[in-house]
């Protein structure tokens, strides 16, 4: 993008955060442009001749026909580079922190820090010599970012096709914004190289080519690993109406998804659950690692009250921020809560753009727009010469209106994603957290992780089918007690439901804020999944033999099944083969009984 | 927010009135959100905010209504400023109508402060957590749905229940323990009848919260648009008293679904594409500009808490109004008719009402240890409870086992003494606790599965009383 002679439009309408203007001639779709005497920042969304409609990233109050509107030549991006993690922003990437401290806890207009501080020194360390030969996405050098992301890639721009390299620090201490490095493109084009870049924010990043996921992303929620588990670089939805808990449950994977970089998106959601995230992630340990996790988390927090359009953007900023990352080799995890409130900024502005409206009110273009969010989801081979792997996993929670799942939002969504938790108000009513429904949910990557899963734990998708059916079977029992009441069961069909009972309070809840419940590792959710069963197959025996379930019941190891999921990760393997033992006491005990 | 020409300038070229809208014509540099005067033919100002501007025509939105004004003798005056609130602490016990003209006889403000109305949002980064408990002295809201300093919780009820007394009960005992903090009391009426109006005056004067409050109100007769003022009015000043004078604020709006109303009339005017039930798109965030307006800022004393009623039309949760609320404010307390036919009072539904900031807010040092698993305990009874209760209106009590019948009439007990409490029955955190735990003590320990074997010890009724 060339600086040409920019020519300054006039504003002709204004109507909420939306803005006409006159004059553009050489506006291009997407541009970003500074509009009115405050030159607060806007961005091109359509052109009609030599007008254009500009939708703005502020409040507009104040802001008259007849001010300025200043073109800048460039697309709305942002800026990449070591210095990301550990942030919080706005949806157009302003650092929150550095905006407290020029406008106090009330946001003001018009202020434009750096996303990225630049005095502050990396410590760079060169990987590359001169006259290397380098390509688009090669890696020139690492930077310590923060103590959970040791090398922080700086990496060949992807525009620069091919090139040598002709000069290059040694190791040391850099700002992002000194030259580290010059590259020989041949023909007199010489590039110089710091450690920033820049990219715009609805352009996908440009990669090799896409690969299969058969790895998954583990998440210590025992319900998605087992049951509906979603692949790294897979997409799952979260629709839950108010107070099902999707937000918890997007804290939840942020804090423990065993992925390399978390860029977590407030879109349009509460002010005090950001608050939370900042005030709890610097506590809370990576079970792998023991750090900090705030250190490999990015915030991206546009909160409901904040202007509208930054809000549309700001899944792209947490988007294009995450395909960075994805670009060095790393396993990003995305969340978006909500993308509902994303689907109603773009339906406030084609709103205000008199647009034809479909469903509901929303442009015609929603579902488009959504699909090509999810899609620049996935694990591909990245640019560069080595060959590196990175994915980015994206869940979005959906926010449906009266939790009515017909909704155009969730519709949509569901055309696209892979993995489908469906969060139930009944569920959360009765406070089963997570209130995922194991009947209506899905995940599409189940069986081809299921091969992973059997590397480690053999009879693992066994296991899961078992739990899956009887679920299944409980729901047809209960019906069968809601027609003509319990007593119509055998002892065969209450040992089912004394099963299922036993999996959905013992295994399935999970408790996010117990400290030795809130991750479960695979070792012990695998080893809980083998105790219920145990319990299940050899008391189905005794119930073979006429012994009652009620009996079985009351022992005192099958009542400690109840308390299990409190028993901490590390001390679980030794208590797994006690209680194991134990069950086998009690229960040959009861056999036994009936013999003598 | 800026506005550069401070000039004031006055335009007669009124070219259509619709509903609360003006369209007034050849209005070159007025800025959008500005602050309008309009006098009518008989002298009288009424005032609006300009909705959208371009440079042939300017829209504005009248509070007080159009009806009266003509095309030819309305003057408009475009001033140049947002629309501010003098604010200072001489509001404090002060009333003012629902446009902030003071209505109660007393002398006019003298402003510190000029505020503009609508607010900035507060950053995310500058949030304190709430974690304050605030006792209200109601079990049902104190036990299993804590309020905390700087939460916003609302009041979901129907027409013809009790929400207003159960405000006012609140209104008259919510604190917080151990601390002799400046309290004040913020009251919002929007479009009220004199009947409720009176109804919370009276209340709060009989309590002696009336020195202590700012009131706002907007009758059901006063003009419609200037609800959408009022909550404006009242959180501005409500910001300014906790961020700049440290007051902790606790934040009254009723009835939000009369605003809501009153943003739809101006939708329609503006021939806006509806969104669901008429109501413009917009409104989830028309509304999160008002519940965000809300809590507590790092390095400041004083907080901001939020309590909105507002009445489900035909008790339906999935409405948009209670929908879009629910998904913004932090939890919900369900007035419930069931409850309320039957004679409970407060009829506090606990299983559909959430407060999502309880989990910090109760506790060691906060309520009590025991709070989280007890109420754990009491939640898991009772849902079980009220499950048993529809299987029985099925299949008749006799198919019920002895463990049925025993959850059955704790279910019973729970709504009779827990939930149920007197209108001016204060009851503090350790007495609701205790009450829990009398009615859990019909259970076997086995049962009590919530609840860690630590506790059960130190607080089981049977325990406690060996001990002592």
């Amino acid at each position: 993008m060339l600086k040409q002679k920019l020519k300054f439009g006039v504003i002709k309408k204004v109507v909420g955060p939306v803005v006409f203007a006159e004059n553009m001639e050489n506006i291009t779709m997407y541009e970003m442009v500074k509009v009115g005497l405050d030159k607060i920042i806007g961005e091109v969304i359509r052109i009609e001749g030599n007008s254009a409609v500009i939708q703005v990233y502020e409040d507009t109050t104040g802001v008259s026909p007849g001010e300025p509107v200043e073109p800048t030549g460039l697309l709305l991006s942002v800026e990449l580079g070591p210095g990301l993690l550990n942030q919080i922003f706005d949806g157009i990437q302003r650092p929150l922190t550095v905006l407290e401290k020029d406008s106090g806890f009330f946001i003001r207009r018009g202020i434009y820090p750096n996303a990225l501080p630049r005095n502050k020194k990396w410590h760079f360390i060169p990987i590359k010599k001169v006259g290397d030969k380098v390509i688009a996405g090669d890696i020139l050098g690492y930077v310590k970012e923060s103590p959970l992301l040791e090398r922080h890639a700086i990496m060949v721009h992807p525009q620069i096709k091919n090139g040598q390299i002709s000069y290059i620090v040694e190791e040391g201490d850099y700002t992002i914004d000194e030259m580290i490095a010059k590259i020989d493109c041949g023909n007199n084009n010489v590039v110089e190289v710091n450690m920033i870049t820049r990219w715009p924010i609805r352009r996908p990043r440009p990669i090799k080519r896409r690969v299969s996921t058969y790895l998954p992303l583990i998440t210590g929620q025992r319900i998605i690993d087992a049951l509906f588990p979603i692949a790294k670089g897979g997409t799952a939805a979260i629709p839950g109406g108010f107070g099902t808990g999707k937000t918890v449950m997007q804290h939840q994977l942020a804090q423990w998804a065993d992925a390399n970089v978390i860029v977590y998106i407030g879109c349009g959601e509460r002010g005090n659950e950001m608050a939370e995230v900042l005030e709890r992630f610097p506590e809370l340990k990576d079970p792998r690692s023991g750090l900090p996790l705030i250190n490999r988390t990015i915030l991206i927090a546009n909160v409901s009250n904040m202007p509208i359009a930054a809000r549309e953007a700001s899944i792209y900023t947490g988007m294009t921020i995450a395909e960075y990352y994805r670009d060095m080799g790393y396993d990003v995890a995305l969340m978006a809560d909500s993308t509902s409130r994303w689907a109603e900024a773009l339906r406030e502005i084609s709103g205000r753009l008199e647009e034809m409206p479909g469903e509901e009110g929303y442009p015609a273009y929603l579902s488009s727009r959504i699909a090509e969010f999810y899609e620049r989801a996935g694990r591909c081979e990245v640019l560069g010469s080595d060959e590196r792997y990175g994915s980015i996993s994206v869940i979005g929670a959906v926010s449906p209106p009266g939790a009515d799942f017909s909704e155009p939002v969730t519709q949509s969504t569901l055309r696209v994603v892979k993995v489908f938790w469906a969060l139930d108000t009944s569920l959360a009513q009765r406070r089963h957290f997570p209130a995922i429904n194991w009947l209506t949910s899905y995940s599409l990557y189940k069986n081809d992780l299921d091969l992973w899963f059997a590397k480690y734990f053999p009879n693992w998708s066994v296991l899961t089918k078992e739990f899956m059916q009887v679920l299944q079977e409980e729901e047809e029992l209960i019906e069968i007690v809601r027609l003509v009441g319990p007593d119509a069961l055998s002892e065969v069909q209450k040992l089912i439901l004394e099963y299922a009972r036993k999996i959905r309070e013992d295994y399935l809840m999970q408790h996010a804020y117990s400290p030795a419940d809130s991750y479960c590792d695979l070792k012990k959710n695998y080893y809980m999944m083998c105790l219920l069963s145990y319990f299940y197959n050899e008391s189905k025996k005794l119930v073979d033999s006429g012994i009652q379930v009620s009996r079985i019941n009351s022992l005192p190891s099958v009542q400690e099944l109840g308390r299990m999921k409190f028993v901490p990760n590390e001390e679980f393997e030794a208590f797994y083969f006690s209680l194991l033992e134990r069950l086998k006491n009690d229960l040959s005990s009861l056999a036994g009984g009936v013999k003598g | 927010m800026t506005i550069k020409s401070i000039v004031a300038r006055e335009f007669k070229t009124v070219s259509g009135i619709s509903g609360p809208l003006l369209f007034v014509q050849g209005t070159k540099n007025v800025a959008y959100g500005e602050y309008v005067e309009i006098v009518a033919q008989d002298g009288s100002v009424r005032h609006g905010q300009v909705l959208e501007t371009s440079f042939e025509m300017a829209v504005v939105q009248v509070f007080e209504g159009t009806g009266g004004l003509s095309r030819e003798h309305t003057i408009v005056r475009f001033t140049g400023e947002p629309l501010r609130f003098a604010v200072s602490t001489d509001v404090i016990g002060r009333m003012f109508n629902g446009s902030g003209k003071v209505i109660d006889g007393g002398p006019p403000i003298i402003p510190k402060e000029k505020l503009d109305v609508n607010g900035s949002p507060i950053n995310p980064k500058s949030r304190a957590y709430p974690t304050d408990f605030i006792q209200t002295g109601i079990s049902a809201i104190d036990g299993m749905n804590t309020l905390s300093r700087g939460q916003k919780l609302p009041l979901f009820s129907g027409n013809g229940l009790p929400h207003n007394e159960i405000a006012a009960q609140i209104a008259r005992q919510a604190k917080v323990r151990k601390t002799e903090e400046k309290f004040l009391l913020i009251f919002a009426a929007l479009g009220i009848t004199v009947d409720e109006a009176r109804f919370f005056i009276n209340s709060f004067e009989e309590s002696g919260a009336l020195s202590r409050s700012v009131l706002f109100i907007n009758l059901a007769q006063d003009p419609a648009i200037e609800r959408i003022l009022t909550p404006r009015l009242a959180l501005t000043t409500a910001e300014y008293l906790a961020f700049e004078e440290d007051y902790h604020v606790l934040v009254i709006i009723t009835d939000m679904t009369n605003y809501c109303e009153a943003l739809r009339e101006i939708s329609a005017a503006r021939e806006e594409v509806p969104g669901r039930r008429g109501y413009p798109g917009y409104m989830y965030t028309d509304l999160a500009s008002i519940y965000e307006r809300t809590g507590r800022v790092i390095g400041k004393l004083g907080s901001i808490t939020q309590m909105p009623i507002l009445t489900m039309p035909n008790d339906d949760i999935t409405h948009p109004i209670p929908d879009l609320t629910g998904y913004i404010t932090e939890g919900q307390i369900i007035v419930d008719r069931a409850l309320h036919r039957r004679g409970i009072y407060p009829p506090i539904d606990v299983l559909p009402s959430l407060s999502r900031l309880m989990k910090e807010a109760i506790g060691q040092n906060k309520t009590r240890e025991d709070h989280r698993e007890l109420s754990d305990q009491l939640y898991y009874m009772y849902a079980e409870g009220r499950s048993l209760r529809e299987l029985v209106a099925v299949i008749g009590e006799e198919a019920l086992t002895e463990r049925d019948h025993m959850y059955l009439r704790a279910a019973d007990r729970f709504e009779r003494e827990f939930v149920s409490q007197g209108r001016y029955e204060e009851r503090s955190i350790e007495q609701t606790l205790d009450i829990g735990w009398n009615i859990l003590s019909s259970f076997p320990e086995s049962e009590l599965k919530r609840i860690s074997l630590n506790t059960i010890q130190k607080y089981h009724p049977s325990k406690r009383s060996k001990v002592s």
